[in-house]
């Protein structure tokens, strides 16, 4: 059963006035609209949703980052119902996906936005509402490089702890060095040629 | 419903003081045989008690998510075989589940048919698999493990003469399935249903009511009802608590409003529940084939009108999920309207049911946490992608 978004929001933007919420339309065939919601506001939001009875969404299932270098795409996957201008810059979203086990209701889509790419990707930490965002949020945090604050354990995941990028970021460039071989030759030459000195 | 506004860390109430000289650091893994892949646990303990524990992924990472970005839509589908290995075809249905209801394409109903029969045979497969390992987790090495795999082969040889592969099966496409089922495959997967719960019934005898088995998963590793949804625990785990949450029941995919079968749930969530719901489950699927192999439609087993080349679905963006064997296996794809996905994101259900490991494992034995994690259900190719 979709949930009822615009409902939602009214209920959402009642219960916390100062809060800002926008519906965003999805334009492909899945028809899955959702919420952004501004980082500030998340925690409360989320819990809010998860508090109040006859809500009740108490599964947050999916969360995931994506990383957005052109905010014209993004708005182009996540419609503005009102008119609002772009954001300025490239950014990190991360998006959850919430149901409710008793109510038999989701997926509600919560969306979530960083200032920009580099300096500004922090994102309040939901897991004190939801604890299954513990180790997404990390790999979240491992892949894209948004910085949840106040979350109880953000180390890197998947990768090393002394990896220095984010792979999944759209600007990640992979490096050139990895497929070593003893005796290189062709175009995996070439490519060493660019990171080992040449045996004298 | 959770009253409190944060739900507490895993925190071990029975040791208050604990003294830092007499604890011992444990590297569990990565290479126990019980780990049942590359999966590590710093566990730090106080005699044999769990003080902490705390797991160590990505020894199999090979950013599945980055490769499926750099390919077309339908590339990606060898690539889900090799999530959870054990069980292809769901993979294969969850991520074509997901593009469909990204680009809005029908499936006809022979292949809905066909993808039911295949995913409740995968679900046979990784159920009789648990069984003979869980087992072997608890010492039992070799014995059940060995009459799982020899039923587990059986239906792996209906997938070869149905996919080319025993295992990799890259077998659904976007609005169908790649082939149809050979001539004679639905009597010879009939005879293997009928002949199932024999198979079942002497799995069963074997192990359940072992006095070991009953001391080691009895009132081991229970968790509330509260805690294990809002830890994002599903599937087997979740309904061996008593959590009436089966997708195939909530938000009905396929066609599966139309069988008739049962959810059976558990009571305490302990790891014995945990085991006797992958039996339950295994008859409920057998019931599922049944009704499936005898309704099967004539008719086309992909749409015909589904693009395999050049294939773009709009822009926008879609989750779509299935009960998978493991939990909620769910695919979250962007697209930008080009060939290849702008997000791809799979939910993979054996790493999120680790999230509650630790507090399941916290004041227990050290024994105990190898039946624990057995209990869990992971393959580390969907743990680690």
């Amino acid at each position: 059963m979709t949930p009822d978004l615009p409902a939602i929001l009214a209920r959402l933007q009642a219960a916390l006035p100062d809060a800002t919420l926008a519906q965003r339309r999805n334009p492909g065939p899945a028809g899955q609209d959702s919420l952004l919601v501004a980082p500030a506001n998340l925690v409360a939001v989320c819990q809010f949703l998860r508090d109040t009875p006859d809500l009740d969404f108490d599964l947050l299932s999916n969360v995931t980052g994506v990383d957005w270098p052109d905010p014209l795409k993004a708005e182009a996957v996540a419609v503005p119902v009102t008119d609002t201008p772009p954001p300025a810059s490239g950014f990190l979203e991360v998006v959850y996906h919430l149901y409710s086990t008793s109510r038999r209701a989701g997926p509600l889509v919560l969306r979530a936005r960083s200032a920009d790419r580099e300096a500004q990707v922090q994102i309040p930490s939901v897991v004190a509402v939801y604890r299954s965002a513990e180790f997404q949020e990390r790999e979240i945090y491992d892949l894209f490089g948004v910085v949840f604050t106040g979350h109880p354990d953000l180390r890197r995941i998947l990768m090393w702890d002394e990896f220095l990028d984010h792979p999944m970021r759209k600007d990640y460039v992979a490096p050139d060095d990895y497929q070593y071989e003893p005796t290189p030759h062709d175009a995996v030459l070439e490519k060493a040629k660019l990171h080992y000195p040449a045996k004298p | 419903m959770i009253s409190d506004a944060t739900i507490p860390f895993a925190t071990n109430p029975a040791q208050p003081e604990l003294d830092e000289d007499q604890l011992l650091h444990v590297s569990l893994g990565p290479q126990h045989p019980s780990t049942h892949g590359v999966f590590r646990m710093n566990v730090v303990l106080d005699g044999e008690t769990v003080v902490s524990l705390k797991p160590v992924f990505g020894y199999l990472h090979r950013n599945h998510e980055k490769i499926a970005e750099g390919v077309t839509y339908l590339s990606s589908m060898p690539f889900t075989d090799r999530l959870d290995y054990i069980c292809p075809l769901t993979n294969n249905w969850a991520y074509a589940h997901a593009v469909e209801k990204l680009a809005g394409i029908e499936v006809p109903e022979r292949a809905e048919h066909i993808r039911v029969i295949t995913a409740e045979l995968t679900r046979l497969i990784n159920h009789t698999a648990f069984v003979g390992f869980f087992l072997g987790d608890m010492g039992a090495w070799g014995s059940a493990l060995m009459y799982a795999f020899r039923e587990r082969e059986k239906i792996l040889d209906l997938f070869e003469d149905l996919t080319g592969a025993r295992m990799m099966s890259n077998f659904m496409r976007f609005g169908g399935c790649r082939n149809d089922l050979p001539d004679g495959w639905a009597a010879k997967a009939g005879a293997l249903v009928d002949g199932f719960p024999v198979f079942l019934d002497e799995l069963e005898n074997l192990i359940i009511g072992n006095e070991v088995l009953l001391a080691r998963t009895q009132n081991v590793g229970a968790v509330s009802k509260e805690a294990l949804i809002n830890g994002g625990i599903t599937g087997p785990m979740l309904r061996a608590a008593g959590v009436a949450y089966d997708i195939r029941k909530v938000e009905p995919y396929g066609i599966y409003e139309r069988f008739k079968f049962r959810v059976p749930l558990g009571e305490t969530g302990d790891c014995y529940d945990r085991l006797m719901i992958r039996f339950l489950e295994l008859r409920e699927s057998l019931a599922i084939l049944r009704q499936a192999l005898d309704q099967l439609p004539e008719g086309d087993y992909i749409n015909p009108k589904a693009k395999i080349r050049n294939f773009k679905p709009p822009v926008g963006e879609a989750y779509a999920r299935i009960e998978g064997p493991k939990g909620e296996l769910g695919f979250y794809l962007v697209s930008d309207g080009s060939a290849n996905p702008f997000r791809y994101r799979v939910r993979p259900p054996s790493f999120i049911n680790l999230t509650l490991l630790e507090d399941m494992c916290l004041g227990l034995d050290l024994a105990d946490v190898v039946v624990i994690l057995g209990s869990v259900d992971i393959v580390l190719g969907e743990v680690d992608r």
